[in-house]
């Protein structure tokens, strides 16, 4: 059973946003996995990821996070978050998320100093 | 005092990709009619979430479905969730990662440790006929 998830993309001067739509899940986050690391590959080493219209993000999804995290570090780029929920920043800082991504509060603070 | 009435709803998933959002909508509108804040209702999806998504990995259920029973009360939700796998010992219900998890990253390992966070109350009962989470989430 597919649910509806939709991914936007829009790139800036010296990073791109990813705008997510939808439950956040294995698969789900596989894909934003795959478009972030497009990203990277067109020479986006920054990125923001727009929860705004996410209102569940499971343990599975948010361990591919942490794998986007990863493979950001390891090409000197940088996460960004914003739009989370209270829930979604809770589980990101309980996993340790907080400490290798920074999480703002809507997009105009994450992209102010990129 | 007057004995509190008791409402209750059961819902039978498969164990299938994404079902964990029946149990969690069913979950979210139950909430909803009891008049529980909008951050209450997300911590009991997420933690209905967890709840199955962990019996969907790791109970080899043969039956291959989940029960969900909602028992609701004037300020409390209680959940139920139980499966007829395989259970699990309480060498892993110990399995929590905590901050040094959270130092390391650790990336799988922390459904239950997430469903005590958002949760009032989380106990486990497992053996060899299967495992039940019940868990309540008392209305602020």
């Amino acid at each position: 059973m597919a649910t509806s998830f939709k991914l936007d993309t829009r790139t800036e001067d010296g990073y791109a946003v990813i705008q997510t739509d939808g439950y956040l899940n294995g698969p789900t986050a596989e894909q934003l996995a795959e478009t972030a690391k497009d990203l990277m590959n067109q020479g986006y080493s920054t990125l923001v990821i727009n929860l705004e219209k996410t209102r569940l993000v499971n343990s599975i999804g948010i361990s591919i996070l942490i794998e986007i995290i990863e493979f950001l570090d390891e090409r000197g780029g940088g996460l960004h978050f914003c739009h989370l929920t209270p829930v979604i920043e809770r589980t990101f800082k309980m996993m340790g998320l907080a400490q290798h991504a920074e999480i703002h509060r809507d997009e105009a603070s994450a992209t102010t100093n990129l | 005092m007057a004995d509190q009435m008791k409402r209750e709803v059961t819902l039978n998933i498969p164990i299938h990709p994404n079902m964990e959002l029946v149990a969690a909508q069913t979950a979210s509108i139950i909430a909803e009619i009891m008049d529980f804040e909008e951050i209450h209702i997300d911590e009991i999806q997420l933690a209905i979430i967890e709840t199955c998504i962990n019996a969907f990995e790791h109970s080899n259920s043969e039956d291959s479905k989940v029960t969900v029973t909602y028992v609701v009360t004037d300020d409390e939700l209680e959940l139920k969730i139980a499966d007829h796998g395989v259970g699990f010992g309480t060498d892993k219900t110990s399995l929590l990662t905590g901050e040094a998890g959270a130092q390391a990253m650790q990336k799988r390992g922390w459904g239950l440790e997430i469903i005590r966070e958002m949760m009032d109350k989380v106990e486990i009962d497992s053996g060899d006929e299967g495992t039940t989470i019940t868990m309540l989430k008392k209305r602020a």
